[in-house]
């Protein structure tokens, strides 16, 4: 940054100010520790407001599928926790993988993933889609859903109970309070 | 003892098989026959006459099954038929041998169509072309596999 | 109008597992459809060339997940008839017992499926809960959840647990109360009806012709059902009645469903008061004679399951064919499609309870 444009601030044009004195701003805060000090502060609120809208895609893809219905139904009533499925993968930030995926599915999952909007996170539920499961030496199937994804939590089970699901959005919860995803201001 | 499964004015198995052994005596052999099971071996000319005279005087009206069988040592291919009449409540099983390196049978969809999808399947996975099959196109493996997976000299394993 | 293709699929609230239909609209009236199918395709009758007799009885409970139970005893009932192997009074009845109560999990977990479909969300909490209550009786029974492992070539797994036929009892006397409570949601919801009324309509003779089977077919006014044509099991035993609507609708099909869960309960009450302590299984024999062939049907939830397998003279199936019924039921969703709006296709695939797991194989 050249601060020494100070005097001719007066005979710049509009944006030319703009990124100048944002400039400015940045780096004033960066060197008198006031950018760690608002990162410090406003972090846990980001991160609070993140973790409890991660909202799942409602995306059933085999048996994980029915506890994923079981786990918001009456008796584990998952919405309490913020887990409410909504069906445009624009609108959601985590993609649930609930079975095993194929050939034919592959290309058509890759294409949810990114049509999911930043931060997201992949979970994958149950044996198949962490490793192929029985599965295993079958001509059509991925072995792994994180052959083409990166997955950030893996539930095991074949099926996971609900229990098991719901403790993997948890799981989730920390993570993304680990990562302090919502850096204020970030570099 | 009175014969469970058998319609009041059905016919049984055993009748049928009479019926067809003497409709087609050379192309059909019946091997067994029970009061609600039928087991037939088809010469492939004589599927579809046998299959429509099953369907219009015999009251066959559903097809349970069609597939596909690769006999790779004997160099031959089976397709087994299962088709159930809901009237008289006997379950026919017809099977049909073909030639490994060129598996061509009829098609019985133009009687049935419920037996769509199972031929087309049966192509999918055997490669046995149905002649007369409105729509022979992959099914369940994606557009463009090249390879007929359930035949026994394709080994499964990691592909994908 | 100018017509255009539209997707529904794979990724869309209508279709409860995963295809895709691909219809062609006029305004908003169908003219085409086409479903496609095989993003559940794992190759299922392949691998089980490669796997031992036992390690396919959780296999096939994966088969259909909403009626793992219904699958995996077809499997063994295909390997008996192919062993020729009798299995006992007693496991027949278990079997009968269980397979009943699944009838009716998956019945609940359909009717849930539909209510989402049908923007009434009452009616996927209602089903789910009371769903719990038979996946307990389950799991007290046999450990898990959804896929079971539960019944064996030549009999069960395990005698039943302490307390069977009480808590069967009880959660049994409690269900047939909440019955009539989801019938008083939908029947008597104007909106419920507007929507499953005179929509899908199959006739008859294109069911059977189409290879329609089930509470699907039985919709249509056919009266057919394996479990009491061609009977397995203890069905002939028991006291109970095949349940038929004339009216060839989707709401026809919603009514089958919900008779026969009805006469689940009933037949399940018969079970219990009947079964006699004694043997549940007996030793199979380890290996199949080669080319010697075997099958069997059954009524599943969604239709007739069928199994056909070839011995291989080891302990492995040379050949083992599935028949899936909704396999051939989404087959036949262009004769129910065209014709209707757009937005009748989640009351009318909705109707026929989707299961994509047997479906690809």
């Amino acid at each position: 940054m050249d601060l020494r444009l100070a005097p001719h601030a007066v005979a710049m044009s509009s944006s030319e100010f703009l990124s100048w004195s944002g400039e400015v701003m940045d780096q004033l805060m960066k060197y008198t520790g006031a950018k760690k000090a608002v990162d410090r502060l406003t972090a846990p609120i980001w991160s609070w407001a993140i973790r409890n809208a991660t909202v799942p895609l409602h995306f059933g893809i085999a048996c994980c599928a029915l506890e994923m219905a079981a786990a918001s139904g009456p008796r584990f009533d998952a919405e309490r926790l913020g887990m409410i499925y909504r069906s445009s993968p624009r609108q959601t930030e985590v993609l649930l993988v609930n079975g095993w995926v194929t050939a034919k599915l592959r290309p058509d999952l890759r294409r949810l993933y990114e049509q999911m909007a930043e931060p997201r996170w992949v979970i994958a539920m149950g044996e198949c889609a962490i490793s192929g499961g029985p599965w295993y030496d079958s001509h059509n199937t991925v072995q792994g859903v994180d052959t083409f994804i990166p997955v950030d939590v893996y539930i095991p089970g074949c099926p996971p109970r609900p229990e098991a699901m719901i403790d993997g959005f948890m799981k989730l919860h920390k993570k993304i309070t680990k990562e302090m995803k919502g850096t204020f201001l970030n570099d | 003892m009175e014969r469970i499964g058998l319609a009041p004015g059905g016919k049984t198995g055993e009748v049928l098989a009479q019926d067809i052994a003497q409709k087609f005596p050379q192309l059909v052999t019946i091997t067994k026959a029970t009061h609600n099971r039928l087991y037939a071996k088809v010469d492939k000319a004589a599927l579809v006459p046998l299959c429509s005279y099953m369907k219009d005087n015999l009251d066959f009206e559903h097809v349970t099954c069609v597939g596909g069988v690769d006999w790779l040592e004997e160099k031959k291919m089976q397709v087994v038929y299962h088709i159930t009449s809901y009237a008289n409540k006997v379950t026919a099983e017809l099977v049909v041998d073909l030639p490994r390196d060129q598996p061509e049978v009829d098609s019985i969809t133009p009687l049935w169509g419920g037996a769509n999808w199972h031929e087309r399947e049966t192509w999918d996975m055997f490669g046995i072309v149905f002649v007369g099959h409105p729509k022979l196109e992959r099914l369940l493996n994606p557009a463009g596999t090249e390879v007929f997976p359930f035949r026994k000299d394709f080994v499964s394993g990691r592909r994908v | 109008m100018a017509e255009m293709w539209l997707n529904m699929g794979p990724q869309h609230p209508m279709t409860h597992g995963l295809w895709n239909l691909r219809v062609k609209v006029d305004g908003e009236t169908m003219t085409e459809a086409e479903p496609v199918i095989g993003y559940l395709h794992r190759g299922w009758e392949k691998i089980t060339e490669n796997r031992k007799f036992t390690q396919i009885i959780p296999m096939a409970d994966r088969l259909c997940y909403g009626a793992s139970m219904s699958w995996s005893h077809l499997y063994c009932l295909t390997m008996e008839n192919l062993m020729e192997v009798e299995v006992p009074e007693r496991a027949k009845w278990i079997r009968t017992i269980v397979l009943e109560a699944q009838r009716i999990g998956s019945h609940l977990m359909w009717l849930a499926a539909l209510g989402t479909d049908l923007g009434s969300y009452t009616v996927f909490l209602y089903p789910v809960r009371e769903r719990e209550l038979f996946l307990d009786l389950m799991q007290n029974l046999c450990g898990a959840r959804m896929t079971y492992n539960y019944p064996r070539i030549g009999g069960v797994r395990n005698d039943v647990p302490a307390n069977f036929e009480r808590d069967f009892t009880r959660v049994l006397n409690h269900f047939e109360k909440r019955l009539t409570d989801y019938e008083a949601l939908c029947d008597q919801s104007t909106i419920f009806r507007m929507r499953m009324e005179d929509v899908g309509y199959l006739s008859a003779e294109k069911a059977k012709n189409l290879g329609v089977t089930g509470p699907n077919l039985r919709g249509s006014g056919v009266d057919y059902d394996v479990r009491r044509d061609d009977p397995y099991e203890m069905y002939d035993q028991v006291d109970w009645k095949v349940c038929v609507e004339k009216t060839c609708d989707a709401y026809a099909r919603y009514r089958v469903k919900m008779d026969e869960m009805r006469e689940s309960c009933n037949i399940i009450r018969q079970c219990i008061k009947r079964m006699k302590p004694g043997a549940i299984r007996v030793k199979p024999p380890r290996t199949a004679p080669k080319g010697k062939t075997g099958w069997a049907h059954v009524e599943d939830p969604r239709g007739e399951g069928f199994m056909y397998v070839i011995g291989n003279g080891d302990d492995r199936p040379y050949r083992l064919k599935v028949r899936s019924p909704i396999f051939v039921t989404v087959s036949a969703a262009p004769e129910m499609l065209v014709g209707y709006k757009i937005a009748d296709v989640p009351a009318i695939m909705g109707s026929v309870d989707m299961c994509l797991g047997e479906t690809d194989r």
